[in-house]
């Protein structure tokens, strides 16, 4: 043993020491909260509306910063991550989004990262819903058997990003679906459609209240069907936030042509909850122990428990579960894993209709 | 008259709810902020806004309101300062203030460009807030009457101003716009994600190059690099001439071109989706079009930085409109804007608007008081801040070069980002010392990614209406608006032409032998064929027949130009180069000064940019300044804490390099 081991050794069992009779304190520290982002977007809002709660849950109080690492469709800054998992002393902690996951179930290879390594803290859901025109929406009878003539366009942000979800969906559907791709975040893809160039859309649930909304009580846009929401057997249900509106699934089960099982569905079912079911997690580094699992655990356990959050993230996040330990763990497996079959049937899908590539 | 009856009782309400000793003090706080924010160069509401938000959890919605509009509303007008002092857009909505204001403060008339700018950028933004009270109102049809083909046409209308800015030959200016528009599609396309001219190997094209970079390429290194070369102060007789009164007697005698600009400052702002690096050139356009005397422009007239200080503050107000009414924010800032409001538990849309209205004329109330507060202070500072055109400029350009590097770095937080800025610094450099304009290649590059998606979605769906029926599709594409815009843009191209004789960014045209302009125009013409090559094997139609087009032309353009140098003698205006002229007897030569920044950052890369910049502060000083051993540490010293403070207020690192990959060092070395 060197010198230097012995030092590190010993140093080591202090920590290890100090760690058990103090109970992880963070006090007097900084955490680093990396999100792959810019400030402007969903992902920003969400991780600083986690930062401050978590600096006051977490044992001593830590400053918690939010930093942005931006760049290649976040797959740069999860990169980043990969290359930092010797990191466990709780200081660094990583937040992702669906289009962090959606890259790695495709196979891009910008992606070096390996969500199997990463501890995740906590999961949460957003949901969507889609939305016709009136004169089209009048026709929709609980199936698109009747509404399958029509020829469709659709504000989309590209068929790689979380639009991928809802272009799988009106496939699976039948519907002639033109994506006009290029669109800047969904509120351009909402502007499309209520200047009348686009006649299908989405929104996520709290855009569409905000915003859709009241264009569905001036008789301008009729609401079919939401995403769904998991439920704890991992069941597609209806979302929680609008339980009078049919889930995708029973759409489809609804409609001749689609399919409730078989290849299609998985691969729809693995991207819906990477997108929407669990699109954002936050991970401790792999080498992080699991006292300081436990440690941020219990201090989402409090944020999440406490008086009038759900009200608080009602605005910000939509009144969706957001997952901790082991379920956080179970809905992060699920979010990132794909049937080699499933995953094949994407790749050649969006070969042959939009002759997008991953190499 | 409802319209009436519902705003006024709001607006007085909002007015008492603003009017309290607590919202005051969070309003100046964000005023002040915002100047000091937008003072420095390349740094805007983006950076000013992300240091705000994690103030903003928690915080009363009035007072946080307050707090991000007196930030967004007074960094136009405070960006104004580099743009005049030190030919360095501030942002990217001040880019064309640089054409005149930096000619005149070189003249030693920087008070009266600066005091003139700030009353423009006050009258600009009272308007605004005037149009933001009643639009938020009214604006939905309106809003929702521009399609993509109507949205398409202003863009070409910008492009159209290129025309004005083509400089001396034409043709050049039109190969640096569409170069400008090639360097833009760069990367990712925005339709299929097909690469142009990168690869997966280089994630950092793959992006794209971001605006900030390029604007400070294009524009601060050919200048900074310039200045030092003189090695003496900005302003050419070292004195500051006529004062601040004089500026704002100019705006009052000027004050109908003002309304005429700040008019077109808010349209462009309430159309979401074009973003406001196109309002300063439309309104720059638009005064030399209209001007009867178009001798001086390009050389300091007043004219043109009343015209472009006017949009851009108007710009604000009408970009809430759609802010608040469709949340949907039309630039970068106004997006983290619109996370602040989720901070502060506030959904735009049109529910705000109609619920709480009272709280969202607060924002109106703000947006003016906050324009008042920041014009009035930059107006009494300007006479001081003038003052630094008079310091010897080999003094000031480290400590700009260094924040020009910190700046660049936010966008990516790679050190890749100053390998670009320096790489397109040279462009801009070479771009001047040949003449080529450089508004043009921006105006390029701004408009260039606008423009592929506009085309292509506008194709798409006119195809899908033509499907359905020949007048479906013809509707569509000839709407009114459209139609009176082309015939705009007509007008805008003749007249252009017809000013473009007068608009000259450097005065003097020397010449001297073919070889350099030869070997420069060269290098454009074979990158220009590499991107077309490229283009053309791009497998996806939509992503390819934008760059490939553009291209063409371009290439076209390039090519008559090079038939031109082989008839045309040594002496003919295609050969300009600058180095020939008054520029080529500087003290000191252009290379060993790019020199100095190649050097910074091929250390940045093998040091990080904390070690670097003390060997490039310490160096420069002593060698280039030629400072005693004192003064030299502590100038170094100043920079490296300032540089650092900022960095830990922003909650930044600094670039690392390949030592930090080897051994783990304390902040702010990291």
């Amino acid at each position: 043993m060197t010198h230097k081991t012995i030092a590190a050794t010993i140093v080591a069992g202090v920590i290890a020491a100090a760690g058990t009779v103090q109970a992880q304190s963070l006090g007097g520290q900084t955490v680093e909260y990396t999100i792959p982002f810019s400030e402007s977007g969903g992902s920003g809002q969400w991780a600083n509306f986690y930062a401050p709660r978590l600096s006051q849950a977490l044992p001593g109080n830590p400053t918690v910063v939010v930093r942005y690492r931006p760049g290649a469709g976040s797959t740069e800054g999860a990169n980043w991550f990969q290359t930092q998992q010797d990191k466990g002393d709780g200081l660094t902690i990583f937040g992702d989004s669906g289009s962090t996951k959606f890259p790695y179930l495709l196979g891009d290879p910008r992606v070096r990262y390996e969500y199997a390594d990463w501890k995740p803290i906590l999961a949460s859901a957003t949901g969507g819903v889609v939305y016709l025109p009136p004169d089209l929406g009048a026709r929709f009878d609980g199936d698109m058997d009747d509404l399958k003539d029509e020829v469709y366009l659709y504000g989309s942000q590209g068929a790689t990003t979380l639009d991928l979800v809802p272009l799988l969906a009106f496939k699976m559907l039948g519907l002639q679906v033109d994506p006009v791709f290029g669109v800047d975040g969904r509120g351009g893809g909402r502007l499309m459609f209520e200047r009348g160039e686009a006649n299908i859309d989405y929104q996520t649930s709290s855009a569409y209240i905000a915003n859709v909304q009241p264009l569905v009580d001036g008789g301008q846009a009729v609401p079919i069907f939401t995403w769904g929401a998991l439920d704890e057997a991992g069941n597609i249900v209806r979302d929680p936030t609008f339980p009078d509106l049919p889930s995708f699934k029973e759409v489809c089960e609804a409609t001749a042509v689609c399919e409730t099982e078989g290849t299609a569905w998985d691969a729809y079912k693995a991207f819906f909850v990477a997108g929407f079911a669990n699109q954002k997690t936050i991970f401790l580094p792999a080498s992080a122990s699991q006292e300081m699992v436990d440690t941020y655990t219990e201090a989402l356990r409090a944020i999440t428990t406490a008086d009038g959050f759900m009200d608080e993230a009602g605005e910000v996040l939509g009144v969706y579960p957001q997952l901790i330990g082991a379920a956080a763990v179970e809905a992060t497996r699920q979010a990132t894993a794909i049937t080699p079959e499933a995953k094949q049937y994407v790749l050649d899908w969006l070969k042959e209709d939009y002759g997008i590539t991953m190499d | 008259m409802d319209t009436l009856a519902q705003a006024l009782p709001s607006l007085g309400q909002a007015f008492v709810m603003i009017f309290q000793p607590m919202q005051l003090l969070y309003l100046i706080g964000g005023v002040l902020l915002g100047l000091s924010i937008g003072v420095l160069p390349g740094l805007g509401g983006i950076a000013g806004l992300a240091l705000l938000l994690p103030f903003l959890y928690g915080m009363e919605p009035v007072s946080g309101l307050a707090l991000m509009i007196g930030l967004i509303a007074v960094i136009p007008t405070s960006d104004t300062f580099s743009s005049v002092l030190m030919g360095i857009p501030g942002s990217s909505a001040s880019q064309a203030t640089v054409l005149d204001g930096f000619p005149l403060s070189k003249q030693g008339h920087a008070a009266r460009a600066l005091s003139a700018a700030f009353a423009s950028s006050l009258a600009g933004g009272l308007f605004g807030a005037v149009v933001l009270t009643f639009f938020i109102l009214i604006a939905r049809p309106l809003i929702l009457a521009f399609g993509l083909p109507e949205m398409l046409m202003i863009t070409i209308l910008g492009l159209s101003m290129v025309a004005i800015l083509a400089g001396r030959v034409p043709l050049k200016g039109v190969v640096a716009a569409g170069l400008g528009v090639m360097v833009g599609t760069i990367g990712a396309a925005p339709a299929g994600g097909s690469l142009r001219m990168s690869t997966y190997d280089m994630p950092y094209l793959v992006d794209g190059f971001q605006l900030v970079i390029v604007g400070l390429g294009i524009y601060a290194i050919p200048e900074i690099v310039s200045l030092l070369r003189q090695d003496r102060a900005i302003s050419e007789g070292g004195n500051l001439g006529d004062g601040w009164v004089q500026g704002v007697r100019d705006w009052w005698t000027h004050k109908w071109l003002s309304m005429r600009c700040a008019t077109i400052g808010v349209l462009v702002g309430v159309i979401p989706g074009l973003g406001g690096s196109v309002v300063d050139w439309l309104a720059y356009g638009s005064a030399v079009q209209t001007a009867k005397d178009r001798s001086q422009f390009g050389q300091g007239d007043i004219r043109g930085v009343i015209a472009p200080e006017s949009s851009n503050n108007a710009k604000e107000g009408g970009g809430l409109v759609p802010t608040l009414i469709f949340g949907i924010p039309g630039s970068g800032s106004m997006a983290i804007f619109l996370g602040g409001l989720a901070l502060l538990n506030m959904t735009p849309g049109p529910q705000m608007v109609r619920n709480n209205l009272d709280v969202t004329y607060t924002i109106v109330w703000s947006l003016a008081l906050a324009n008042v507060f920041g014009a009035g202070l930059c107006i009494i500072l300007s006479k001081y801040i003038a003052r630094m055109t008079t310091i010897r400029f080999t003094v000031i350009a480290p400590y700009l070069f260094m924040i020009i590097a910190f700046a660049a770095f936010q966008s990516r937080q790679s050190a890749l980002d100053l390998a670009a800025l320096v790489g397109i610094g040279i462009l801009g450099v070479l771009l001047r010392r040949f003449d080529f304009s450089r508004p043009a290649f921006l105006i390029g590059f701004v408009l260039s990614t606008q423009t592929e998606i506009f085309v292509n979605q506008a194709y798409q769906i006119a195809g899908a209406r033509f499907r359905r029926s020949f007048e479906a599709g013809w509707d569509y594409l000839l709407s009114p608006i459209t139609v009176g815009l082309l015939v705009l843009t007509v007008v805008s191209v003749v007249v252009g032409i017809r000013a473009a004789k007068h608009i000259r960014e450097n005065i003097d045209a020397p010449t001297g032998t073919k070889t350099a302009p030869a070997i420069f125009l060269g290098v454009v013409v074979a990158y220009l064929a590499v991107s077309c090559l490229d283009a053309w094997g791009v497998g996806r139609v939509q992503d390819k027949i934008f760059p490939l087009t553009i291209g063409l032309v371009t290439l076209a353009g390039g090519l008559i130009l090079v038939a031109r140098m082989l008839r045309k003698p040594a002496g003919d205006d295609v050969f300009i180069d600058l180095e020939c002229g008054p520029e080529g007897q500087a003290p000191h030569g252009l290379w060993s000064t790019l020199g100095w920044f190649v050097a910074l950052v091929v250390m940045t890369f093998a040091l990080g940019l904390f070690l670097a910049l003390t060997i490039f502060l310490l160096a420069f000083f002593r060698l280039r300044g030629r400072f005693g051993w004192g003064r030299t540490i502590l100038a170094s010293g100043l920079g490296l804490g300032f540089i650092s403070g900022l960095a830990a207020v922003l909650g930044r690192d600094l670039p690392p390099g390949y030592l930090q990959t080897l051994i783990e060092l304390p902040w702010p070395l990291t």
